[in-house]
């Protein structure tokens, strides 16, 4: 029994490492219109790996065994598909797939490993056109990129199996129909397709950092998945940008303190009473590492004030010891470069830490009547909260009952009804 | 362009004796070769032959279980490719790996329809 888990946890975390790349080569080798063929193959490899390994044992490279088998299965559809047109072999690389004196040579060179980085991180960049919906974009990574099953994909989102089947489809059918052929974008597009991949990777991280609904494992795994897509993006020196260190840094700097955040209840903990023991140093520091080399070029993009501003947290000892001064600034810079009304308040709340309700107040009242935002919860829990400070209690309590029924997420709604009981109390 | 047939013959012998690293190396020359000629838009298509046959002969009426020529004379493999003249193909057929195992190269062009 022992020997089998073990065998299924190197598998797992074998194939959240390696069956994005084998999709990406075989993507390559079958063309994207053929994507469900290579999940297939993907899928099958891992399936016999299972099989055999379970009983003779884990062989001594595992994913040397999983990529043999991957490509033995891709010569048999290659054999069964030579006169078909499912596959299109006119490309004169391919064209060499379908003679047996160059089959297996072509092979592979197909699987040789700086290819397969680039091709992993070329059908990173496909899947991330802007013609696919963020939702899309993130859902499609997970699944083929990142191994995880439709089932698993579904828990993280906190939706039905049929929702994600029909958003792969919606991909697949894109890909299909454009012939995309995955390719990392040339050195003059590159920084404008890497902003579309940063956005994906960091919408995928937010939601496992954030969801506290689904089970921490998965959020875990999320978590760990995004940041490893940005780490392959910094293997590969085109795609070495300043933006890319950047959130990799930004990303360090909220995963070191991923375990302080949640009650064993699943319930939030503010930032100012979060046990700082429990934060992670060893991934503060090579968050830090990151933000050193994101200091080159000219680019400043909202993730090097975001991890400038995490950074001022991770290095307080204390609450009390927070920067603010210094993460006003960043958040003048941030405002000056983004108009997100979220920057916005959170640039009020840094107001009320360093200068007090009073000011705070002013600034928030500088936005008065403007119809978006008073839609957003925030901005709501953000005046409730000033409001506690003056003193003005009643006025605090309004804000935090229209800001209940603004936002959608349990624990949120938790922790502001929480509020709202101390007061009254 | 014209399309041309390359009858390769024999090579047997040394095919069979060879290690797989000197196999490895020689394969590896057919893929740049037919590379080369891939990227020219000049492959058409081709494959080795396994070595077991048939021959048919007198109406079908007498069949021997082995292909009609052998040894240094056996078919094992066909390329069909595009070139300007017979020439042209045979000057191309000069870069086949297949010399490496004393091979010939019969050059035919395939008769137009």
């Amino acid at each position: 029994m022992e020997h089998s888990n073990h065998i299924d946890n190197t598998v797992n975390h074998l194939f959240r490492q390696e069956s994005g790349k084998m999709v990406a080569v075989l993507v390559k080798i079958f063309g994207a219109e053929n994507i469900e063929m290579a999940e297939d193959v993907v899928q099958d490899a891992l399936v016999s790996a299972l099989e055999t390994w379970k009983y003779r044992g884990m062989p001594d490279n595992p994913r040397a065994w999983l990529y043999r088998t991957a490509k033995n299965k891709a010569i048999d559809i290659i054999r069964r598909n030579k006169y078909s047109t499912r596959i299109d072999f006119s490309d004169p690389n391919k064209q060499l797939l379908t003679s047996g004196y160059t089959m297996n040579v072509t092979m592979d060179n197909y699987w040789k490993e700086d290819q397969i980085k680039d091709d992993f991180l070329a059908m990173m960049y496909a899947c991330c056109h802007p013609d696919i919906s963020e939702e899309n974009q993130i859902t499609f990574i997970l699944k083929s990129l990142c191994g995880f099953s439709t089932k698993e994909v579904a828990r993280s989102f906190l939706t039905s199996e049929d929702t994600i089947s029909k958003r792969l489809y919606r991909t697949k059918e894109y890909f299909r129909k454009h012939k995309i052929r995955p390719k990392i974008p040339t050195s003059n597009e590159i920084a404008a397709k890497t902003k579309t991949v940063l956005n994906a990777i960091y919408l995928m991280f937010n939601e496992g950092y954030n969801a506290t609904h689904a089970d921490q494992l998965i959020r875990k795994d999320v978590i760990e998945q995004a940041m490893l897509l940005c780490r392959s993006l910094l293997s590969v020196e085109r795609t070495q940008l300043p933006e890319v260190y950047a959130l990799m840094a930004l990303m360090c700097f909220h995963a070191a303190r991923l375990d302080s955040r949640l009650t064993t209840e699943g319930e939030l903990i503010l930032l100012s009473k979060q046990d700082r023991t429990q934060w992670d140093t060893v991934i503060i520091q090579s968050g830090k590492k990151y933000l050193n080399k994101a200091a080159f070029g000219d680019t400043l993009s909202t993730y090097h004030i975001e991890a400038a501003i995490a950074y001022e947290h991770c290095i307080a000892k204390e609450y009390k010891n927070t920067n603010w001064s210094m993460i006003l600034k960043y958040y003048d810079i941030f405002l000056n470069i983004t108009h997100d009304p979220i920057v916005f308040l959170n640039r009020c709340m840094v107001i009320l830490e360093l200068h007090g309700p009073d000011k705070a107040l002013k600034a928030i009242e500088t936005i008065k009547n403007n119809k978006v935002i008073e839609k957003y919860y925030l901005y709501h829990a953000t005046l409730g909260e000033i409001y506690i400070r003056l003193q003005q209690n009643t006025k605090a309590v309004i804000h935090y009952q229209k800001a209940i029924q603004l936002t959608q997420s349990k624990p949120e709604k938790q922790f502001l009804k929480d509020k709202v009981a101390r007061i009254l109390n | 362009m014209k399309e041309f047939l390359y009858l390769i013959r024999g090579g047997q012998e040394k095919y069979e004796k060879n290690s797989p690293d000197e196999m490895q190396k020689h394969m590896e020359h057919w893929q740049e070769w037919m590379g080369g000629l891939a990227q020219a838009g000049q492959l058409v298509g081709g494959q080795p032959l396994m070595t077991e046959g048939k021959t048919l002969s007198e109406g079908g009426a007498k069949i021997i279980d082995r292909p009609l020529a052998e040894g240094k004379e056996l078919v094992g493999g066909y390329l069909l490719i595009k070139a300007d003249s017979l020439d042209h193909a045979s000057e191309i057929a000069k870069g086949c790996p297949s010399f490496e195992y004393g091979c010939t190269v019969e050059v035919r062009e395939i008769s137009p329809m």
